[in-house]
């Protein structure tokens, strides 16, 4: 593990773990039970409405799988820029994060497709209780993605710069957070029957 | 490291406003807080008046109508417990004391603390301007339970209950980011030498706490952003006319809400903790054993949420169950308060100001502790639920913690906050009237609620079971003691204020306490800590055999 | 404390009575004696010249067990008071007894609505009635209500019959009360409904089995066309 520069006014470090790392473990153990409370109510209606099947048919699968891949291969790129990161090699770390970015942005375009069809065929948020689901928490989760994305763009430009390298593997983590809850959601809301 | 470097001077809007400082902004939390318990006790004093007076114009107010009577009564318990209770003995608190007492020279992440606090701001705002949008404020209970809360048609104006979502949901968010600051430093920022089980019990109790809230809160947030798209965008969560659940929201609600209890409860219980032993210059009798009570405790505070739905048609067969989780967590907390009894055992008390609030906390929360037994039985709380004895109930419980532990910790640590010692005899008086008009004030409300005075009622004497002479004059009692409380706050402020100004310099140990932060200078610099500390022993080394002084700090050398 | 509470009339709320005093001596006898100790410390441990406190840790077993005891003991009692709510829980809330009427409670936005099963003896069918506001119920008969809201939450609470359930939109919840005196009392609403929370409410008569049956009589449509108009406008 590369020694990171540790921030000026941190007089001592209890523990081996660098405080940022620390500080976004939490960070996603609060997000872990924001999305964990959606996804169980979620599950316990589905539960109780197996005929939400039939509305679930009307979701995008090949959008969905082809989201699915993006996010994934996007969590690759960011694991190549960590690797490059830890060598030293910042503008290589900063051109696989650029890769990650436009993954990000891939994802945001199907969605966005996504939306307007399903709106434009009648599947709005207020058509059924399915819907109202669907679009809260996969828009709960684009906003994690748009987040993400700019949290990335500003560890890029520091980067380029050669600035800030352990900031490569928070963003990292979140980033692989972000996908995580993709592959919960997309065969919970899109696959299941 | 020196900590010239962060010690350099800063322009006025990087001082006081903008500041990066553990101990500025605890000062801002600090004074929103305050602030904002004047606001909530202007809306107790508004309540008191109209369920003693009926109808009558309130002086300073006017009379009032039911449906303000509503906003009255929800802003009460939303801004006492987020925006009162929350941010003085957590955020203010906690942001004060951790780096101080860890020594640490600030917050882990800095600039994320103070991002926390704009938004606590930003989220004041919006509950304040909530109050003089069309409709008024919400007026559904600070729990907000839908369908009452989904529908602008159910609960009058469309703006008020969707601000207050906004407020609380960015107050979460606040409350978020500053507890993963609050964890993250007192896990890894500590002084050499110091090890988890030398933190003093304020660090344990403000670590539990955030820990509780954030991984109590997260349901909520969900079910917060539910209700919100149920008024905005017609979803239907919690229609049951659309397939939702009403009973969906008070799951997620009391799922946090009941932790929430805890989050309070700590830190003030926190407070106690520091000032009895440097008080009765006594060890803390069984530190380890409140360290894993606490533990327990936010462990057991997850399986107990249903208690609040007794009545509120779960199935009746799971209420059994959730009786003995909720009467099983009483067993930390008495042993949390055997501790504290325990702590006082052949000590040498001085009753200092501090010390008077602390006992007082635990005096007063011990009727607030046993009547919850009467809460958490199902059976008994089929007729008590909903009536003034709940009300009464979660008074005695959260009162010590979030005022009698505030003034605890509010007279223990001024010198250090300040560099200024306050008056002895104006504080005495403070304890003395608040401990007795508390009594007043909510006694007579046990008696009202077994007399079935059930709850939000805006005109009593409408209903037999509060009309004739003697729930009236109950009613009066307690309004008495309502205003009795608030005017009781007079010689705090006066003793505050003038000490502020003209109070006696305050040495860096005017306690003559072990912990950390009273190495430091009063007020501390900043970066607090001219070198980094050594830490050699626990915090509560009081009145050890074969030393002269009856004080051993945490970094002093044999 | 049996004065505070209001006159108790139905078949539950001696239980229900007894074990709201059982728990507040038990746990009045707690505070008493925690109070005692801690006010008594207190004082008896003021600060006296020349004397120093006691070095007491409590870091073993043995000197914690002065505290884990009396836990136990209070763990004990908690078991107990659990041990006998629960079999009455059971008994108002699980167990509904074989009932002799039956009534639908609506709760809206601010009053109440009870429906009679009509000549049929069935709720649900064509001959319902709906009464708005007041119930007549006979003494000494086991009535089983179904409650169900119409907008919002509402909570059914009769102080005297110690009878409190919500009603919740979308649910039909049962439950049942058997009253042992006659007597005319309020029906009002524990739960905040909105703007008239504050004056939601409505009346229970409990009477004779026949007052009973001629007040179910007069409420029925072919009743109250056979009434002369005059008459019915007093009613």
């Amino acid at each position: 593990m590369a020694e990171y520069p540790r921030a000026e006014h941190i007089l001592n470090e209890s523990t081996e773990v660098p405080t940022g790392r620390l500080g976004i473990w939490w960070f996603l153990a609060s997000e872990v039970v924001i999305f964990g409370g959606l996804i169980a109510t979620y599950v316990l209606f589905r539960w109780q409405h197996p005929e939400w099947a039939a509305e679930a048919s009307h979701t995008l699968n090949f959008a969905g799988a082809l989201n699915t891949m993006v996010l994934l291969t996007s969590s690759l790129t960011v694991v190549l820029a960590h690797a490059a990161i830890t060598e030293g090699k910042f503008q290589l770390a900063a051109r696989n994060l650029g890769f990650t970015l436009l993954g990000g942005a891939i994802f945001m375009g199907v969605k966005a497709y996504e939306y307007s069809h399903e709106i434009a065929a009648g599947f709005v948020p207020a058509r059924s209780l399915f819907w109202s689901f669907y679009y809260t928490m996969t828009g709960l989760h684009a906003l994690h993605v748009l987040g993400g994305m700019i949290a990335i763009a500003t560890v890029l430009v520091a980067v380029r710069k050669g600035h800030a390298p352990q900031r490569v593997e928070y963003v990292g983590l979140y980033w692989h957070f972000v996908d995580i809850v993709w592959i919960f959601l997309f065969p919970l809301l899109y696959l299941a029957s | 490291m020196s900590t010239a470097a962060i010690a350099h001077p800063k322009s006025f809007w990087r001082e006081y406003v903008f500041s990066t400082d553990h101990k500025t902004i605890a000062k801002q939390y600090l004074s929103t807080g305050i602030f904002m318990a004047l606001v909530g006790g202007l809306l107790a004093y508004v309540m008191r008046m109209q369920l003693a007076y009926p109808g009558q114009a309130i002086p300073g107010y006017g009379t009032i109508d039911p449906q303000s009577y509503n906003a009255v009564v929800t802003m009460h318990g939303t801004i006492m417990i987020f925006w009162v209770a929350m941010p003085i003995l957590l955020a203010a608190f906690g942001n004060f004391l951790i780096p101080l007492m860890i020594g640490a020279a600030d917050m882990a992440f800095p600039r994320l603390n103070m991002l926390s606090y704009w938004i606590f701001f930003l989220s004041t705002v919006v509950l304040l301007a909530s109050f003089f949008v069309p409709g008024g404020a919400a007026a559904g209970g600070w729990t907000s339970y839908p369908p009452l809360s989904g529908s602008a048609a159910y609960s009058g104006g469309q703006w008020g209950v969707t601000l207050w979502l906004l407020a609380v949901a960015m107050e979460f968010a606040a409350f978020l980011m500053g507890g993963i600051n609050f964890i993250t430093t007192a896990i890894n920022n500590r002084a050499p030498g110091m090890k988890l089980f030398d933190m003093p019990l304020m660090v344990w109790m403000q670590l539990g706490a955030s820990i509780i809230f954030l991984f109590s809160v997260g349901p909520l947030i969900a079910g917060a952003v539910m209700l919100i798209l149920d008024r905005v965008a017609a979803t239907g969560f919690y229609n049951p006319a659309t397939g939702g659940d009403p009973i969906l929201f008070q799951h997620l609600f009391w799922f946090f809400g009941h932790p929430e209890v805890y989050v309070i409860l700590l830190p003030g219980f926190g407070a106690v903790a520091e000032v009895l032993p440097v008080f009765s210059r006594k060890p803390f009798f069984g530190y380890r054993m409140m360290v894993y009570a606490t533990i327990i405790t936010g462990v057991l505070s997850f399986i107990v949420w249903a208690h609040h739905q007794f009545i509120a048609g779960i199935d009746p067969r799971l209420a059994t169950a959730f009786s003995i989780t909720t009467i099983l967590i009483s067993v930390p907390i008495a042993v949390m308060t055997f501790a504290f009894i325990a702590t006082l055992y052949k000590g040498s008390i001085e009753l200092k100001t501090p010390m008077l609030f602390a006992l007082g906390t635990l005096v007063v929360f011990l009727l607030g502790g046993v009547t919850g037994i009467h809460l958490g039985t199902a059976a008994t709380d089929i007729y008590l639920h909903d009536t003034y004895f709940v009300v009464a109930h979660f008074h005695y419980t959260l009162i010590p913690p979030v005022f009698f532990g505030f003034f605890a910790a509010w007279y223990y640590w001024f010198p250090k906050m300040f560099g200024r010692m306050l008056n002895e005899g104006l504080g005495k008086a403070h304890f003395w009237l608040t401990f007795i008009f508390m009594h007043v004030t909510f006694i007579p409300m046990f008696l009202l609620g077994f007399g079935g005075h059930h709850r939000r009622i805006s005109n009593p004497q409408f209903f037999e079971a509060m009309q004739g002479p003697e729930a009236e004059r109950l009613q009066i009692i307690a309004t008495a003691g309502a205003i009795g409380i608030l005017l009781s706050q007079i010689p705090f402020v006066v003793n505050s204020v003038l000490s502020l100004l003209r109070g006696a310099k305050a040495p860096a140990n005017p306690w003559q306490a072990n912990t950390l932060e009273w190495t430091v200078p009063s007020p501390p610099p900043h970066g607090n800590f001219e070198t980094v500390p050594q830490v050699y022993r626990g915090p509560y080394e009081y009145s050890v055999p074969d030393r002269v002084d009856d004080w051993f700090p945490q970094d002093a050398k044999v | 404390m049996e004065n505070w509470l209001p006159e108790a009339a139905s078949s539950y709320a001696a239980d229900l009575d007894g074990l709201l005093i059982f728990i507040s001596a038990i746990v009045g006898v707690w505070f008493i004696l925690a109070e005692a100790v801690l006010i008594g410390f207190a004082v008896a441990f003021r600060r006296k010249p020349g004397q120093k406190a006691a070095y007491l840790p409590g870091r073993s077993l043995r000197a914690m067990s002065w505290v884990l005891v009396p836990c136990v003991v209070v763990l004990g009692f908690d078991l107990v008071i659990d041990g006998v709510a629960a079999p009455i829980w059971d008994k108002v809330k699980i167990e509904i007894p074989e009932s002799d009427e039956i009534v639908r409670i609506t709760a809206v936005q601010w009053a109440w609505k009870f429906t009679l099963p009509g000549p049929d003896g069935e709720l649900g069918s064509d001959d319902d009635v709906d009464v708005m506001s007041e119930l007549h119920v006979p003494v000494g008969k086991v009535v089983e209500f179904e409650l169900t809201a119409n907008d919002v939450i509402h909570s059914l609470f009769v102080p005297q019959l110690r009878l409190k359930q919500d009603a919740i939109p979308g649910r039909v919840i049962k439950g049942w009360f058997e009253a042992t005196k006659t007597g005319t009392f309020e029906i009002v609403c524990a739960e905040i409904c909105g703007l008239g929370h504050t004056i939601m409410k409505g009346k229970m008569v409990i009477e004779s089995e026949e007052a009973y049956s001629d007040w179910v009589k007069s409420k029925m449509p072919e009743a109250a066309a056979s009434i002369p108009a005059e008459e019915r406008n007093e009613g």
